[in-house]
């Protein structure tokens, strides 16, 4: 299985060995967060907001956490963390998700959390 | 109870995202329906795995519930030691009760064949705790080597496809009929395609009298070789041929649950991953027919088990 | 100065003592286990480690502990029922011996990585094939770079003022490393003797409780126990374990001081035993220092002017205290009841040359395998080592290869 990608730049500035957590303990749930997974994408899932019906089956088979949702309401892909397996295409029951290359043009018809747009690539 | 996404998607997500797992991997998507289902506060468990190793790297982890990870094959001990622990902190005045949920992740290797002891013996001592076998078939954090889940035929970097021996030789192991002849309360399989399926297991797992036991199938897209989009199309292939019949087994009493379940061959769900490419090839492989047969005995004796009456409790 | 005390002194804080009880070295463990109530007890029987989990299991069953007491399948699972109660939040302890200790090795490593104290209670026993069920100190051995702290005791009453001290080692916030009170099989766990005991109450307050800093069932807890450490950090956080090992002897140092207080009988590091006006000596671990002395006061009455340390702070090694021992002394015999195959000198052997190498004036050192497998060593065995060690002194010639005592 892939390891998680880290950014050379982070690891380089390891703290020393006495300034980390004894034990290996993670005291920073979610931090993983941080970590760009939208970099191994190809293709990028784009939804059709005109006719989603909001039933919420991408959100709940996506393995990687990246619908955003609001009151009950599927509102935009997170593409940080999107790895454009194309999952949430096959499942949509309506079928409005499409999975186009990913590219700046592509990335840019899609509404997506705020952080993310700009940081995806 | 009705099942409602959008009420689940109110819920806080405990398994987060940044996670190392691959593009199209079925075990984070069972892992958030899991925790979204229950109703307690869950502290977890968790055996060296695909999982682990994407969702722990220090500092880092997704997790955002309490979790310990010790080793690969004690998941279900480590479990029992938390659950002891509670108890007597409680009875000892230091902590106050507060319903907590305790449940494992493990996959299929860390649970029928490097873990199988620890699992039995904590089942068989009675702690309240779910255990989720996250079922790939197989030991895909290593690198897609065999284990005793993996299907008959199988391709896999220790049994590859050669002249002399075709994929796997062996038929796979029924965990989920081994668990349940422990006695335990609760038993089910379910699969990854299915979540209100899952969901409601995870629910009634929850509220059981003791150890209950769910094994999840997780289609692995790199070791079942099939394109990541696939993953949920896969799984419920894997159901309709009947090669993962989804029941459950409560207080002993067998039941199908869900519809849609051995309406095909099982030549669908092979040609689905190319695993199986070398038997698929050839549509009258003796595999195949082997494997087809074997499947409608299991089937029949399962249809027998859930027509069974149980003594009156 | 001899400070290994035979005769319990009047307890310096003047604690009225309840009367002594005559039980075994396990039995003694168990008292003290009972006083110390930790939340979970996770063991399987093995001898002979069994007079320990037996008895406390009794005081379960009689409802006089608070304890979670797990019966598990195994010696994997005991340590780990440990490593999960004691990330939750818990006090836990296990006993075990020999092949039980070599099954739950993979646990030993993860115990003190993730910096979980338990305390574990290892009655010394043989390492299979053949299988043997009697004392020696391969299993001691096996675990020495496991990153416990470890004791090694001499009698039931050590065992029990061990067992008593243990916890406040592990859990001291300097250290945070799973600890071994080690009592050798049969010879104490088996022997029945007078054992003095402190009042529940003052252990009560002595060992207090668990206090962990971060802890799985804290209400609110996130926190994520046995990460994964890539090659970015796993070498750091190793460090910090040797920094905790050193921490950890001046710990071991004071709470036995401390203990030494509420009971009369001092303990330390090591124990010395007419070493001072001595030419050579005998090193030993455990309880075969009855027989020692025996040889030693023997050998004295002959004029041969002999002493004898015993090492009670096996791991982290006291090379200090044992330096400071054996100034003055011109030779040195090691007593190893443990092989280390293929090595060019057995454990105990290798942490005394190891220690002693930089020494102004080193004593000559000359090693001895005894005892394997129960077999018994008489008191004249032992003698005949002080005179070869005695003549080895003379000759100033140490010898490559480590004699046999007792072997046919
Ligand atoms: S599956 Fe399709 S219809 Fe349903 S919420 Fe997602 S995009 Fe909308
Ligand atoms: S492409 Fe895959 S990772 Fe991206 S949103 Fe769809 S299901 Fe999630």
């Amino acid at each position: 299985m892939s390891s998680q990608p880290q950014s050379e730049q982070s690891r380089s500035e390891s703290p020393l060995w006495q300034q980390i957590q004894p034990g290996g303990i993670g005291v920073n749930p979610g931090s993983t967060d941080r970590v760009q997974t939208g970099d191994w994408r190809t293709e990028v899932p784009v939804v059709d907001f005109e006719r989603c019906t909001h039933c919420m089956i991408c959100w709940v088979d996506c393995p990687d956490a990246s619908f955003e949702v609001a009151n009950a309401k599927l509102i935009g892909v997170d593409l940080k963390h999107c790895k454009g397996c194309g999952i949430c295409a096959q499942v949509c029951p309506v079928k409005c998700i499409e999975m186009v290359p990913d590219s700046a043009e592509n990335r840019e018809t899609q509404p997506s959390n705020g952080a993310s747009s700009e940081s995806a690539k | 109870m009705t099942l409602k996404l959008r009420d689940l998607s109110l819920k806080p997500d405990l398994f987060g995202n940044g996670h190392g797992l691959c593009a199209g991997c079925a075990e984070p998507v069972s892992v958030r329906q899991i925790l979204s289902a229950l109703e307690n506060p869950p502290v977890v468990a968790l055996a060296t795995g695909c999982l682990e190793v994407s969702s722990t790297r220090f500092p880092d982890t997704t997790w955002k519930v309490p979790l310990i990870h010790s080793a690969f094959e004690n998941s279900a001990t480590t479990i029992s030691g938390v659950e002891a622990a509670y108890k007597a902190l409680v009875r000892k005045g230091r902590m106050e009760d507060r319903p907590l949920t305790f449940v494992v992740f493990a996959g299929d290797g860390a649970t029928y064949d490097i873990g199988f002891q620890w699992l039995s013996g904590a089942l068989e001592r009675g702690h309240k705790f779910v255990y989720v076998c996250l079922n790939n078939e197989g030991y895909m954090n290593t690198g897609i080597q065999r284990s005793s889940a993996t299907l008959l035929g199988a391709w896999t970097t220790t049994t590859p496809s050669g002249d002399a021996r075709p994929g796997k030789p062996e038929w796979h192991k029924d965990m989920t009929k081994i668990v349940a002849a422990h006695g335990i309360p609760y038993v089910a399989q379910a699969a990854s395609h299915n979540w209100k399926d899952l969901i409601t297991k995870v629910r009634k797992a929850e509220q059981a009298d003791g150890p209950a036991f769910i094994n999840v199938l997780t289609p692995c897209d790199r070791g079942w070789r099939f394109e990541p989009e696939k993953t949920m199309e896969v799984s419920q292939l894997m159901v309709e041929a009947g090669l993962w019949p989804l029941y459950e087994v409560v207080n002993g009493k067998y039941k199908m649950t869900g519809a849609r379940q051995k309406k095909r061959p099982v030549i669908d769900a092979l040609l689905s991953q190319k695993r199986f490419s070398h038997i698929t090839k050839n549509a009258d492989d003796a595999t195949i027919a082997g494997i087809q047969a074997k499947v409608d005995e299991e089937w029949d004796a399962l249809q027998a088990l859930c027509n069974m009456p149980v003594a009156a409790e | 100065m001899t400070t290994t005390q035979k005769q319990a002194q009047k307890p310096s804080s003047g604690i009225k003592l309840p009367p002594p009880q005559a039980i075994n070295g396990g039995e003694a463990v168990a008292y003290a286990m009972r006083q110390i109530n930790p939340e979970v007890v996770a063991a399987y029987p093995i001898t002979p480690q069994t007079f320990i989990i037996e008895k406390f299991s009794e005081f379960v069953a009689d409802g006089i502990v608070g304890t979670e007491y797990i019966n598990v399948e195994s010696e994997h699972a005991a340590m780990s029922a440990c490593v999960g109660a004691t990330a939750a939040g818990g006090r836990a302890q296990t006993a075990t011996s020999g092949p039980g200790l070599a099954l739950m090795y993979e646990m030993l490593w993860v115990a003190s990585g993730m910096r979980l104290p338990i305390v574990m209670h290892l009655c010394s026993r043989s390492f299979s094939a053949p299988l043997n069920i009697l004392c020696d100190h391969s299993d001691v051995m096996g675990m020495r770079e496991s990153s416990w702290p470890m004791l090694i005791g001499a009698s039931p009453q050590e065992a029990y003022d061990q067992a008593v001290v243990m916890p406040t080692i592990a859990e001291n916030k300097q250290v945070l490393l799973p600890s071994a009170n080690v009592l050798d099989g049969f010879t104490v766990t088996h022997s029945v003797e007078r054992v003095e005991v402190l009042p529940d109450e003052v252990v009560k307050e002595f060992t207090g409780e668990y206090e962990p800093d971060i802890w799985a069932l804290e209400p609110g807890s996130t926190a994520t126990f046995g990460t994964l450490d890539a090659n970015d950090y796993y070498f750091e956080h190793k460090r910090q374990q040797v920094e905790a090992m050193k921490n950890s002897l001046e710990v071991v140092r004071t709470q036995l001081n401390a203990v030494g207080e509420l009971t009369g009988r001092p303990m330390n590091l090591v124990e010395e035993y007419l070493l001072d006006d001595a030419e050579v000596a005998l090193v030993v671990l455990g309880s075969s220092e009855g027989m020692v002395r025996a040889a030693v006061d023997e050998a004295r009455a002959e004029g041969i002017k002999v002493g004898m340390l015993r090492i009670r702070l096996f791991r982290p090694f006291p090379v200090d205290d044992v330096r400071k021992a054996l100034e003055g002394i011109g030779a040195v015999g090691v007593l190893d009841r443990a092989i280390a195959f293929g090595t060019p000198g057995n454990a105990l052997m290798q942490d005394l040359a190891t220690s002693t190498r930089t020494m102004p004036d080193r004593p000559l050192l000359m090693d001895f395998v005894y005892g394997l497998g129960g077999r018994a060593t008489p008191k004249q065995l032992f003698r005949q080592a002080v005179d070869e060690v005695f003549k080895m002194n003379e000759s100033r010639v140490e010898p490559d290869e480590p004699a046999y005592l007792g072997l046919k």
